[in-house]
């Protein structure tokens, strides 16, 4: 028993743990039906894929896994900027958040 | 020593993840995504990347959930509505989630059994300093870089031009057509 507590993690665990975070991101992205916790779920994907960046880039002795990860965080940032500045707009011309009611592209 | 700590963060990143889902405030689902992507920079940390620790924690857990929290109480964000959600969603959706995980499951348990790549090669232990990050970056990756910054400016300026004030008002519509 204390042999196992001292072993290394399996990096295929990260990559489970990664498999899992991602699929919970895309059922938060088909439940939800408001718009600013989709667009979270969005991000909860992406944090996935980044975990199995980092763990590839960790068994191949490869930095530059960990530089696409940091590309990564970078558009993700511009991402969520324009992604909230886009549901403040439809905000203040619908009053709502519930993507059944946001069903047309024109204002 | 580091298995109890991915045991620990891995379950704090889940259960977050979870709580996402079940939460119906987005105010709570907000404060859970933080909680997963803290946990996250800690498993950043077992896998030797602390710089990408710091900037997971820096630059997701503050700047962009910071954002989101603002966005959730400007808007006044209540409770949502639970609906069935579109047909597509359940006919569609949900079985591909499940293939999604199947496929990247046997994939991993396949690469592990087969050897071609050794994933529980204990190598948990080297970690990537930042200056061999910074050095890689500014040498080799030196134009990625610089169009990143572009990419940053062109998104703060689409930021503020679309959340301004008057942008698809329905008064200032209304304005506009009346004054036709």
């Amino acid at each position: 028993m204390n042999s196992f507590w001292a072993q290394d993690v399996p990096l295929s665990w990260y990559l489970m743990l990664s498999a899992v975070l991602f699929s919970l991101g895309v059922v938060g992205f088909l439940i939800k039906r408001n718009l600013i916790t989709m667009f979270m779920s969005i991000e909860l994907m992406l944090n996935a894929v980044n975990l199995s960046f980092v763990t590839f880039a960790q068994q191949w002795h490869a930095v530059k896994g960990q530089i696409f990860v940091f590309f990564v965080m970078m558009v993700a940032a511009a991402e969520a900027a324009v992604g909230l500045a886009i549901i403040i707009a439809v905000f203040r011309a619908r009053a709502t958040l519930a993507v059944d009611r946001i069903d047309l592209m024109k204002l | 020593m580091h298995l109890i700590l991915f045991f620990v963060f891995a379950g704090f990143c889940l259960a977050g993840a979870i709580n996402l889902l079940i939460q119906s405030h987005p105010i709570s689902s907000a404060l859970s995504l933080i909680v997963v992507m803290t946990s996250l920079a800690v498993l950043y940390l077992l896998l030797g990347a602390e710089f990408l620790a710091a900037a997971q924690v820096i630059v997701y857990a503050g700047a962009i959930m910071v954002l989101f929290t603002i966005v959730v109480m400007l808007l006044n964000a209540g409770r949502e509505a639970r609906t069935l959600g579109s047909r597509v969603a359940w006919v569609v959706g949900f079985p591909a989630v499940v293939a999604i995980l199947a496929v990247i499951a046997t994939v991993i348990l396949h690469l592990q059994g087969m050897g071609v790549a050794r994933l529980s090669d204990g190598s948990t232990s080297t970690i990537t300093s930042t200056d061999e990050l910074g050095t890689v970056l500014f040498t080799k990756l030196l134009l990625p870089f610089e169009v990143t910054s572009v990419l940053l400016l062109i998104a703060i300026l689409g930021a503020v031009a679309l959340a301004r004030p008057g942008n698809g008002d329905p008064q200032d519509n209304r304005e506009r057509t009346a004054g036709k």
